[in-house]
């Protein structure tokens, strides 16, 4: 069992509304979140390229984030999401400063917050927050693991790609382009 | 009695300002937040106010120190418009609820020592006020000379009160500046309008053809849903944008047109898919009129002459002509929703309807379907007086086609000429910033200070309350009823909204408001209830449902009676035009002594050092209504100036530089905005998302941020069919240093 996510680009359209559903069903702060819009144009009017992406922790199988937390608050949880134990954290952010991708943020409370793949979601046999409400229905999740499911049989028929792959942390967050 | 020049209150002359509290997620225990369970929330049914798609949806409440709170809103799984899914504006609704900005109390413009200023009132006071100053008025002058202006659903109430009253001079801004055109050109050519939502069989079809219409951007939740559907079924985008949208970075060919050139297009597309033979035999020879003068009118229209004015090379018109054919009839030219532009828009809507007929996608699966709705009853009443004078003499010989009032048009016939014997002398205004809203705004606010009497009904302290005798602060959507949404779709359905809270500080829903107003002024006949809830109970009931039903269910679908989901496959048809068929040459347009057939015409360009002023959409707002918005405003809290990095070079502008605009008037924007250099727009325009840069300073996240295009329109191009107010013949230049100092 390995959780991971897939992005269709090709049908994302940047509309943000991942990220302010995540932020009301985990009660993120305002100006802070988990999840996050990019968008990158490529090349000159009129021959141009787009790509909008909906981007989150990585939920790496090799995690600097874990690695480099003195007190074990990071850790590895079932399926492979890496969570924060906020009572664990000192919030020293070593851990913000490690991630390639920028997907942890200090909470006002004093914790290391970033997405938990809505684990309590998932527990109810719930899709995560951003999957469920996303309009074009351009995130995937599921069992990366199982060649069967859903995302696998996606990623095993569609081009795709991870960002930074060249930091070597093996992200299982997929971008199909 | 004339009353003073309306002073532009800010409504921070109100007394001491509330005290802003910290954020309630943020406590200082450094105690991580628990989750919320949503086996332990309560939810209530709505359908969303966040804008006019009206998407069904639950709030969720949980229970927090006792209270119950609002948590978060999502889509109903069995609405037709989201399909279980909000778009960010409905998800971030609870925004709305949670606004510390809101309007708390009803206010009265009062006058002390010559200065202007709002007091706090009682709503027995704001009330008795109204009712005296709109029976004054109706006594003055007649009850005719009463006009409302609506863009929210509690508008419904106070619009029985007006017609109890005897006027019908009741409007939305959503028709002359915004759709009416193309309901006109749809009605023109096929008997019936477009409506809301558009009965576009977006996830059926083969090739989605955009003209200016940018969806993604434009969040219109079904449409951008069965756009990704359609993507995901390999169908074909065609969109045509001087602005490389989303929805343009989406598609298979994107025409990054000439402003303004967009006629000459589409006259050359059905040149070509006439003169190759590429139209749908059958279907233009069963149901439509005139197809031999459309050839005629067309043969001249090649690609190469379009390509001259459109700038788009004659090989690509006639590929994207072909990718169309070969869809058809899965094919949807689509109308638009925005499409009051340069002033032809009838006409390009009337091109786009008849292109959309060649193709024979109007009644057809993968084109346009037949939307079935229901009619509720409605409770017993007395009848409305009848009124001698209606919207329509606003503009006497004028805008005959035009379906509904246009508020271009009232907001013109308030301000007195000597060809008018009664222009408008109160407005009723109900969720619609107007200020922002119609075009020329200096217009509207000397019809403004020409009124006797003027009442605010809004949640938030927009643009517009500022000119207001009387401001009524109402509950947002998350805490009120309101009247049942039955909108067409597919299938008919029933919608409730009920609240999920109580409503917040001295706020009340708009139903109980015109009730109030109506007991008091005589007219308590007209509402026969004394709550809401039994009203909508009767017309449920009345329909074999109950508002019991309704609490648990939010949505009910209901079967179609008829099978005519697609009906133009070779059935019998009537259309309801003069000829029963489908209008190419249009009979109603030449009686009224407008071309029958859509001609291209130049429209100005932007002089030297000038740039031709675009405007649009976000996805996570909708105009002024959600600018303040907490959890919208932190995913976008600016608009920015999208300029292309040739122009930027030119005038040394850098990225994130704050500049303001002038335009061909000389009129000077109010607040900077920030430049953003990209690629994505050509070098004979500017852009930028319609809706910040406002001047009502309560706003507190949302006042002065951005730049306001509506400030820049000056140069409105009415259309002569139908009133519809053109607005992007407005042309900018930059100003660097700050023109306020």
């Amino acid at each position: 069992m390995r959780y991971g996510m897939a992005v269709d680009t090709n049908k994302c359209v940047g509309c943000s509304d991942c990220v302010v559903a995540c932020q009301t069903e985990n009660n993120v702060p305002l100006g802070y979140a988990r999840d996050w819009i990019v968008e990158t144009v490529d090349g000159t009017y009129p021959n141009l390229f787009l790509e909008l992406r909906s981007e989150r922790c990585n939920h790496c199988d090799n995690t600097p984030c874990v690695r480099v937390c003195p007190t074990g608050a990071s850790f590895i949880g079932d399926g492979g999401i890496i969570k924060v134990k906020p009572n664990k954290c000192i919030g020293c952010a070593a851990c913000i400063e490690s991630c390639p991708y920028d997907a942890r943020y200090m909470h006002p409370n004093g914790y290391v917050d970033k997405c938990t793949f809505c684990d309590h979601r998932l527990a109810e046999g719930l899709d995560t927050a951003c999957v469920s409400v996303c309009p074009t229905k351009c995130l995937y999740f599921g069992d990366v693991d199982d060649p069967n499911s859903e995302i696998s049989i996606l990623l095993a028929n569609n081009k795709h790609k991870t960002l930074i792959p060249e930091a070597g942390t093996k992200p299982q967050l997929f971008y199909i382009v | 009695m004339k009353t003073n020049r309306r002073e532009f209150i800010k409504i921070s002359s109100i007394g001491a300002g509330g005290i802003i509290l910290s954020s309630p997620l943020i406590n200082l225990l450094g105690k991580p937040e628990e989750h919320k369970d949503e086996k332990r929330a309560k939810r209530y049914p709505t359908y969303c106010e966040v804008c006019f798609w009206k998407c069904a949806g639950w709030v969720y409440t949980n229970e927090e120190k006792g209270e119950e709170k609002i948590w978060k809103i999502i889509g109903n799984e069995d609405d037709l418009h989201s399909n279980g899914r909000f778009c960010p504006r409905g998800t971030g609704g609870v925004g709305m609820y949670y606004d510390e900005d809101r309007l708390k109390t009803p206010l009265i413009r009062v006058e002390k020592d010559g200065v202007q200023s709002f007091k706090e009132a009682t709503w027995d006071e704001a009330l008795d006020l109204i009712a005296k100053r709109l029976k004054e008025v109706a006594k003055e002058y007649t009850p005719e000379c009463i006009a409302m202006f609506s863009h929210g659903s509690g508008g419904k109430f106070f619009s029985n009160v007006l017609k109890a009253m005897g006027s019908v001079s009741i409007s939305a801004p959503s028709y002359a500046q915004c759709r009416g055109p193309r309901e006109v050109a749809f009605i023109a050519t096929y008997g019936k309008g477009i409506g809301s939502p558009e009965p576009t069989d977006i996830k059926n079809t083969k090739c989605l053809v955009l003209i200016g219409s940018h969806i993604g951007e434009n969040m219109h939740n079904g449409q951008v849903q069965e756009m990704s559907d359609a993507i995901d079924d390999g169908a074909s985008i065609i969109t045509v944008d001087p602005r490389y949208s989303t929805a343009a970075s989406k598609s298979k060919f994107w025409l990054p047109i000439k402003p303004a050139t967009d006629i000459a297009l589409l006259l050359a597309w059905m040149h070509v898919i006439i003169n190759e033979e590429l139209y749908d035999k059958e279907y233009v020879e069963k149901y439509t009129f005139g197809f031999e003068q459309l050839k005629a009118h067309v043969k001249s229209k090649t690609p190469e002459w379009a390509y001259t004015i459109t700038k788009i090379k004659p090989d690509v018109i006639r590929k994207t002509a072909h990718e169309m054919a070969s869809a058809s009839p899965a094919v949807i030219i689509h109308p638009g929703r925005h499409v009051t532009w340069y002033g032809d828009d009838t006409q390009r809507l009337r091109a786009v309807a008849i292109l959309n007929a060649l193709l024979g996608s109007w009644g057809r699966r993968g084109g346009f379907y037949n939307p079935e709705g229901i009619k509720l009853k409605k409770m017993p009443r007395p009848d409305y007086p009848k009124p001698k004078r209606t919207w329509r003499d606003a503009h006497p010989d004028q805008y005959r086609l035009a379906g509904l009032a246009l508020s271009s048009g009232m907001c013109d016939a308030t301000i007195p000429s000597p060809d008018k014997d009664c222009s408008y002398k109160a407005w009723i205004i109900n969720g619609t910033n107007l200020i922002t809203t119609l075009p020329d705004q200096k217009n509207t606010i000397e019809a403004l200070n020409n009124l006797e009497f003027v009442v605010v009904i809004d949640t938030m302290p927009v643009d517009i309350t500022g000119y207001a005798d009387v401001v009524l602060p109402e509950c947002t959507y998350l805490e009120r009823y309101d009247m049942l949404r039955t909108s067409k779709h597919r299938e008919p359905s029933i919608a409730l909204r009920m609240p999920a809270a109580k409503p917040k500080y001295n706020s009340k829903p708009a139903w109980w408001m015109a009730k109030e107003l109506a007991n008091k002024m005589g007219l308590g006949d007209y509402v026969p209830y004394e709550k809401v809830e039994e009203m909508l109970d009767w017309q449920l009931k009345e329909y074999g449902s109950s508002l019991k039903e309704m609490q648990k269910i939010g949505v009910k679908k209901i079967d179609r009676k008829y099978d005519d989901l697609y009906l133009l496959n070779g059935q019998e048809y009537e259309f309801k035009t003069n000829t029963g068929k489908i209008e190419l040459y249009s009979t109603a347009l030449e009686r009224e002594g407008f071309d029958a057939m859509p001609n291209y015409t130049a429209h100005p360009e932007p002089p030297a050092d000038f740039y031709r002023l675009n405007y649009g959409r976000a996805p996570m707002h909708t105009f002024t209504r959600t600018v303040n918005n907490p959890n919208l405003s932190d995913l976008m809290e600016e608009n920015k100036l999208w300029v292309n990095p040739k122009v930027a070079k030119k005038y040394d502008l850098e990225k994130d530089q704050e500049i303001w605009l002038e335009n061909q008037d000389g009129i000077v924007s109010s607040f900077a905005i920030k430049v953003r250099i990209t690629q994505r727009i050509g070098m004979d325009s500017v852009y930028m998302v319609h809706g910040f840069g406002g001047t009502a300073n309560k706003l507190k996240r949302a006042y002065g941020r951005g730049g306001a295009d509506s400030e820049l329109i000056t140069n409105v191009m009415h259309d002569p069919i139908m009133g519809g107010t053109g607005m992007r013949g407005n042309f900018v230049k930059f100003i660097k240093n700050n023109p306020h100092v």
